[in-house]
């Protein structure tokens, strides 16, 4: 177990889980505005595989890394806006809609691909940059100062959410059509406009976060490729109570913990590799059982609004 | 006119009826501009998804095999929703199920058939209980909220069956062979369950299905318990108000989800497959939340629904064969129909309310 | 709804029942006798035939394959498919042998069905390309005399079980293992291997060990890092493997499955070296991929055809090994190799061959 605890292993870790967390953090972030405004979306992960084929195969055939981003956005904005109409105007039952939203994404995805790619290909992805100054911190810098540009913005991402949920009239708005809807809508808030606006934030992200992957982390495309990042990102959605600094630490704690299990198992410690592979998934659930505190959920999340209702 | 009423709610029950099938139809609409831009005749594809589906021996069957477990994950789906949590944890459940039936089986070979068999299928949705009861104490105790803690509990089920299936319950064979299949040895005969149909997949599981779903109809709808289940999911303030312990309820109906998706894994074991190995679960455990929610979370309902939903599986794998066109598309078309079909709903909840607006 | 519906089903029920009544009756039993006299160690299978053949040769041979991953999947399932694609070139084209797939059957249930579907379809030869389903096709292939199957990765053509018209397959990944080993370890600076594969059993398991084995006999002072991502299809996951063991100090990497793509990636942009299997993997990354084991099926695909034609459906085991060149080490030009590894690694291939090593534990002696 020593040999486990060095510098050079902790500092892998450090560089390994933020990479991972990436993808992650956009997806949850999203879904966080989405659940916030009181929209359960599951479909999360079909978003992210559209987002993901459609960044590489537009950065690929243009040449041009800002228009397949580009182009994952606005796919994962048609995406949330195809779940907002199902949810918000024709008020499906949510959870069921998520898992017809993640089937259209996975299968569409893969179609595309077999159609137009025909196996698997990689591209040159987004460089990572060196942050002038921070990157020149000795040992960290590298560590913490030299990724590519979607890795950071993941990170601000976090900030700007916290702003725009809890500082400005936009938060307000979505919060409390999250909790309250038939007050909301008393007030003179359009429920069902904030509800798309959010769906549609959700999905851009989600579309980005798919991107992440194939243009800047991993760069390629292939079916399937998020295997279950979508549902874990919802998952991490409840673990932050709501809010994007908790949603922060959640996908850290399940990076980290996944980093560190492949070091457990590159270091050669005598444990099943299977079960080092559950490790994040077991300490996600008792970190939640034991360290974080706990908050309501946005009381009218899952429920559709119905004027007059109550 | 007395006559008229009666006319009337037939016809609102018959629109009820053909609104999921109307908007089936719509998504095979779409699916078929699909098809055509594949170049494929989308008349020659769905006429094979019938003929797979329902058209032959093989298809009937075929579309029961898959309706079983569906039912039967579906029936856990509606105690866990009727009480007011959400079990996206079917999944795992079912793993496990099939896992510890199998152990069952595999480590007591030599057992009669009429106490084995039994045993197999109660130790599996015990243990499908025990794996729902996780996230169940959690939330009735910790306050962690089960989608999260079901969806982890999916992820370390299906390395725990990786785990055993390499390990401590592979086939001695696969060892000997040196092929090292990650899968478990075959269970004695004496727990295979009954084919209803010669050389076909069909199984006594499907009518342990239907019987299920008869018992839980009783146990939600006729019983003390139910009914506090149900009071529960329906508004857990007021029931919290008549004296009902809320975490509790709300624990046990993720208890009594998991069992029913356990007793699906060990019925896919000991019907299908009479080994446990990788890809058993094969989705189940969502699809089955689909058929739920199409049979409008009611037991009865589920029946009609996960035979259709069965169907709509077996009938597109049918089709993708025929066409030769990729899987993929089979995805894309079940994800429109879940979307026309959840979309069409306020169609009918809008009559509905209508109806209880005008008397 | 519910109730129509409900009566609906209950009237699907009752006539599934019903038509229980009325199955088919059983098949005539097989005239063909087939002896297997087999080591599985050894490659090469000899068979006995002491056949009545009904050879009733038709102008197009029907194959179909049923598979749980894609046909582009750069890894088993697609080493598969070429190969028949291959075979079908050299056989005349799509007139002479048809070529029917299903890919994504992860689902057993679902691949069983194909499989029935395309025997009762007529197909000649049904191939069930997942070890998964071998069960499935113990129950169905009785049923279907006049259809031949195949299955893999097995060993196991169900002839103790009576079934004579199953031939099975298997690649002895280990020895593509233990030469790519021998490769990597003389060919890497800081003596660190790293490994990544899915999950620790069947044919993944048998590389990795076979790699680890190659290496370690290759330089005795070598390491080699292992580690498993726990699934098939985890491309992150794969591919943050991948980093660790560069940061381990690993500058030679290999791994298995169709996640590999992810790790591959992470090979070329660190300028690490990879070694591939199952599939060349070469056009990917072309400066980053050294080598590749590559499984060539067609000369299986040939036998078993050959064999069907002759009116022999089954009862061989096939392994593709160096000797019966099924598997092929594929090298990149792109990648300079140094002249001793690649001697290393051709003395490997013929030690494997003679018989004096042994992939999992050696030279012999």
């Amino acid at each position: 177990m020593g040999d486990l605890f060095t510098l050079p292993v902790l500092l892998g870790i450090l560089y390994s889980g933020i990479r991972l967390a990436t993808p992650y953090l956009y997806a949850a972030i999203g879904e966080t505005f989405v659940q916030n405004s009181g929209i359960f979306n599951l479909g999360v992960e079909g978003i992210m595989l559209m987002g993901a084929y459609v960044g590489f195969f537009v950065g690929m055939t243009t040449g041009s890394l800002w228009l397949g981003l580009l182009g994952a956005a606005l796919v994962g904005l048609l995406m949330g806006l195809l779940m907002a109409v199902v949810s918000v105007t024709f008020k499906a039952e949510q959870g069921i809609s998520g898992i017809g939203l993640h089937l259209f994404g996975m299968g569409l995805s893969s179609l595309l691909f077999k159609k137009t790619l025909g196996g698997v290909e990689s591209i040159s992805g987004f460089q990572p940059i060196k942050i002038p100054l921070l990157g020149d911190i000795p040992l960290l810098g590298d560590v913490l100062f030299n990724h590519n540009l979607l890795v950071y913005v993941a990170f601000l991402l976090v900030p700007i959410a916290a702003f725009v949920l809890y500082k400005t009239t936009f938060g307000l708005k979505v919060r409390s059509v999250g909790q309250n809807p038939q007050a909301a809508d008393s007030l003179g808030i359009n429920v069902a406009q904030i509800r798309y606006t959010t769906v549609c934030i959700g999905g851009t992200l989600a579309g980005i976060a798919g991107a992440s992957l194939s243009i800047a982390l991993i760069n390629l495309f292939q079916e399937n490729m998020t295997n279950g990042m979508g549902f874990i990102a919802v998952a991490l959605v409840y673990f932050g109570s709501w809010r994007p600094g908790g949603v922060l630490v959640g996908a850290l704690i399940f990076s980290f913990v996944n980093a560190l299990q492949l070091w457990i198992q590159v270091k050669g410690i005598n444990l099943p590799s299977d079960l080092a592979v559950m490790m994040p998934y077991v300490l996600t659930i008792l970190a939640l059982a034991f360290a974080v505190r706990r908050a309501r959920q946005p009381a009218a999340l899952s429920k559709p609004f119905e004027r007059g209702e109550n | 006119m007395p006559e008229k009423p009666g006319i009337k709610k037939f016809l609102n029950q018959l629109f009820e009826a053909l609104l999921p099938l109307g908007s089936v139809f719509l998504a095979l609409l779409v699916g078929a501009l699909i098809l055509l831009a594949l170049k494929v005749n989308p008349l020659v594809a769905y006429s094979s998804m019938l003929r797979g589906a329902f058209g032959d021996m093989t298809g009937i069957t075929q579309t029961l095999v898959k309706a079983t477990p569906l039912l039967l994950v579906g029936l856990g789906v509606c105690i866990a929703f009727r009480g007011g949590v959400i079990n996206i944890g079917g999944e795992g459940q079912l793993l496990v199920g099939a896992l510890a039936a199998t152990a069952l089986a595999v480590g007591f070979q030599t057992a009669p058939g009429w106490i084995l068999l039994p045993s197999c299928l109660i130790v599996g949705a015990l243990a499908g209980a025990a794996w729902g009861g996780v996230p169940g104490f959690l939330k009735a105790r910790m306050g962690v909220n089960e989608i999260l803690s079901t969806i982890m509990m999916n992820a370390i089920a299906l390395q725990l069956s990786n785990f055993l299936l390499r390990g401590p319950m592979i086939d001695p064979a696969e060892i000997e062979a040196g092929t090292r299949i990650a899968q478990s040895a075959l269970l004695p005969r004496s727990v295979w369950l009954v084919r209803l149909v010669p050389k076909t997949l069909l199984h006594g599981g499907a009518i342990l299905a239907l019987i299920m779903a008869v018992v839980v109809f009783i146990f939600l709808w006729r019983t003390t318990i139910g009914y506090r289940i149900r009071a529960v999911g329906l508004n857990p303030d007021a029931a919290r108000y008549a004296g009902i312990r809320v975490p509790f309820y709300q624990a046990l109906s993720l208890i009594l989800g998991g069992a029913f998706a356990g007793l699906a894994g060990a019925v896919e074991v000991m019907g299908v497959q009479h080994r446990m190995m990788e890809g058993l679960s094969g989705g189940y455990g969502f699809s089955g939340i689909v058929a739920a929610l199409f049979g409008k979370l009611h037991p009865l309902g589920a029946i009609p629904a996960s035979i259709l939903f069965g169907g709509l599986l077996e009938g597109a794998n049918k089709m993708q064969r025929t066409v030769q066109v990729p899987s993929a598309l089979i995805d894309v078309m079940l994800g429109l129909v879940v979307l026309f079909v959840v979309s069409a709903d306020l169609l009918a909840r809008s009559r509905a309310r209508r109806r209880k607006i005008n008397g | 709804m519910k109730s129509v519906l409900f009566r609906l089903s209950l009237l699907v029920v009752l006539a599934a029942v019903l038509v229980s009544g009325c199955a088919p009756a059983a098949a005539e039993p097989v005239t063909v006798e087939v002896t297997r006299v087999v080591e599985v160690e050894a490659a090469p299978v000899e068979v006995v035939v002491t056949a009545t053949p009904a050879p009733v040769e038709e102008e197009i041979f029907r194959v179909a394959i049923v598979m749980p991953s894609s046909i582009t999947d750069m890894a088993f399932s697609q080493s598969m498919y070429e190969g028949l694609l291959k075979v079908q070139a050299e056989m005349g084209g799509p007139e002479k042998m048809e070529i029917a797939y299903s890919e994504g059957m992860f689902k057993v249930p679902d691949a069983a069905a194909a499989i029935r579907d395309y025997a009762s379809q007529g197909y000649n030869l049904v191939i069930a390309h997942g070890s998964q389903y071998g069960t499935s096709l113990a129950q169905i292939a009785p049923d279907f005399p006049e259809t031949a199957f195949a299955w893999g990765t097995s060993l196991d053509t169900f002839q103790a079980q009576g079934i004579t018209n199953v031939f099975a397959y298997q690649a002895e990944a280990q020895e593509g293992g233990y030469v790519l080993g021998t490769l990597a370890a003389n060919m890497s600076a800081s003596g660190v291997l790293g490994v990544s594969g899915p999950v620790e059993a069947g044919d993944a398991k048998l590389f990795v060990d076979g790699f680890k084995t190659g290496a370690m006999i290759a330089k005795p002072e070598a390491k080699v890092n292992i580690s498993y991502t726990g699934s098939f299809s985890d491309v992150s996951l794969m591919a943050a493997a991948a980093e660790t063991h560069i940061a381990a100090g690993a500058d030679m990497l290999t791994g298995s499955s169709q996640s590999v793509v992810g790790a591959i990636g992470v090979a070329k942009e660190k300028g690490a070296k990879w070694f591939g299997a199952q599939w060349d993997q070469t056009n990917l990354a072309p400066d980053t991929v050294a080598a590749s084991m590559v499984y060539d099926w067609t000369g299986v695909i040939k036998d078993m055809i050959t064999s069907v034609k002759a009116g022999v459906m089954g009862g061989k085991a096939y392994t593709l090994t160096f000797k019966n060149k099924g598997l092929v080490i594929a090298y990149n030009p792109g990648v300079e190799i140094p002249a001793d590894a690649k001697t290393a690694a051709e003395a490997a291939i013929q030690g494997i061959m003679d018989g004096t090593i042994a992939p999992l534990s050696g030279p012999k002696q």
